[in-house]
């Protein structure tokens, strides 16, 4: 019987948020289950459930998928947010590995050990400012349409807005220079679906503060 | 006429290798530009190439394509390696993004100090045993057919194939509680297009040695 996809993670953001918003864009609604202990992530490895005893793990269409990738890959496929064709698809993925790279990046800052941050930080405003906006602007520029490719929305747009809202977090004034990023931000922020996700009492996370970076480090330790 | 796919990167496995492996596999001809120094880096950037500036570059079909694992895709897909519907590509995804971790491991190993690239290579070695080489003979032995999805050769099975090389040259016995794994690797091996690229004079690239990690280090800058 076909139910809510179910996703498996701490409460945080880490490397499930992409997932969480690609699903909330698609209008799928998502029941969510959380690591709380070591014990929940060791049940979960022990009745099989994690291929390669890891997390993320999203139960879909009868199935228990690992791997981010694959996660969204399959999302972006079922919900139509992949292109209409091979080469569209190429330059889908091209750019989200793009956005991929660096969010990591910005979803792994807030647990790292203390002494390490600054520099994490100067390399991630840096490269956004200088690599990523840049290269993004400039598709945009390119075709002057109002998304990424093909002239419609792809996963590439969500995944992109998504991680323009987690570095302006930490770089407050980090699209002072990208007009059409900004423009983009608008126009995807404004979709019914992905416009109620950014507002209060949705399944999007905060920050990943210092109660759930303790949280984390006891669940995979 | 279509030209051949051209292949921008250094001369050594680094993220390149498994493009080489797949475009192989698929019996395609491919050509390599091999970067030596920093002038030829910065001139594929200042010719607007690298869309993050990054290599590896395949320029193939009129695009320039940079991000293996976009790149990875899109010739699975060219190629009918990427299974016959979404449910079977998410299988090959899964399996694929697996084999792809443990790879970028070794991939990253030669450039840390000593120390460190010695733990991470038997780290590297006690992945595979327990995480990843068991779920693969698990695969093999549940629906006992040849390849690991769709009963056809699919970007897994070579991805596959190319992981456990890289880890045999690392221990030669990995293997040794595998015995699907071993006729896997033994019947992967001997596919024409496969067997071909597995002997010297092909386009496959060594181990890293000291002179590969010098020249990525020069070429990049870091």
């Amino acid at each position: 019987m076909p139910g809510k996809p179910v996703l498996h993670y701490f409460n945080g953001r880490g490397r499930m948020e992409p997932v969480r918003w690609l699903l909330a864009a698609a209008g799928v609604e998502f029941e969510e289950k959380f690591l709380k202990t070591r014990d929940d992530l060791a049940r979960l490895r022990n009745d099989g459930s994690l291929m390669f005893q890891q997390v993320p793990m999203v139960e879909i269409d009868g199935m228990k998928l690992v791997q981010t990738k694959a996660i969204l890959n399959y999302i972006a496929s079922k919900y139509n947010l992949y292109g209409k064709d091979i080469k569209e698809r190429a330059l889908i993925d091209m750019y989200s590995e793009g956005v991929a790279d660096l969010e990591l990046m910005v979803l792994y800052f807030p647990h790292m050990p203390p002494g390490e941050k600054d520099a994490a930080l100067a390399t991630i405003k840096d490269k956004a400012r200088n690599r990523y906006f840049p290269a993004y602007e400039k598709v945009l520029k390119s075709h002057e349409q109002d998304y990424l490719v093909g002239n419609r929305l792809s996963r590439a747009d969500v995944s992109l807005v998504e991680l323009l809202y987690h570095v302006e977090e930490l770089d407050p004034s980090a699209l002072a220079n990208f007009p059409l990023l900004e423009a983009l931000r608008t126009r995807v922020s404004n979709l019914p679906t992905v416009k109620k996700f950014l507002q209060p009492g949705s399944q999007r996370k905060p920050f990943d503060d210092a109660k759930c970076v303790e949280s984390t480090k006891t669940i995979f330790s | 006429m279509e030209t051949k796919p051209k292949l921008y990167y250094f001369h050594g496995r680094g993220r390149m290798e498994s493009i080489r492996w797949l475009l192989a596999a698929a019996g395609v001809e491919f050509e390599e530009e091999f970067l030596e120094t920093r002038e030829q880096y910065e001139k594929l950037q200042k010719d607007g190439r690298l869309l993050f500036d990054q290599v590896p570059l395949v320029e193939i079909d009129g695009m320039p394509l940079t991000q293996s694992r976009a790149i990875l895709s899109y010739l699975a897909a060219k190629y009918n390696l990427y299974g016959k519907d979404l449910k079977e590509r998410l299988r090959i995804d899964m399996y694929a993004d697996g084999t792809l971790d443990l790879m970028l491991m070794i991939a990253q190993a030669p450039f840390k100090p000593p120390k460190e690239k010695e733990e991470s290579y038997a780290l590297v070695v006690k992945r595979a045993k327990t995480r990843y080489f068991p779920v693969f003979e698990k695969i093999l032995k549940d629906h006992g057919e040849d390849f690991l999805v769709g009963n056809q050769l699919s970007w897994a099975d070579i991805q596959l194939l190319e992981a456990i090389l890289m880890v045999e040259e690392l221990s030669a016995p990995v293997l040794s509680d595998f015995p699907l794994l071993q006729a896997f690797k033994t019947r992967i091996s001997n596919i024409p297009t496969i067997k071909k690229f597995l002997q010297p004079g092909s386009q496959r690239k060594p181990p890293p040695d000291a002179h590969y990690v010098e020249v990525v280090r020069n070429v990049l800058n870091f």
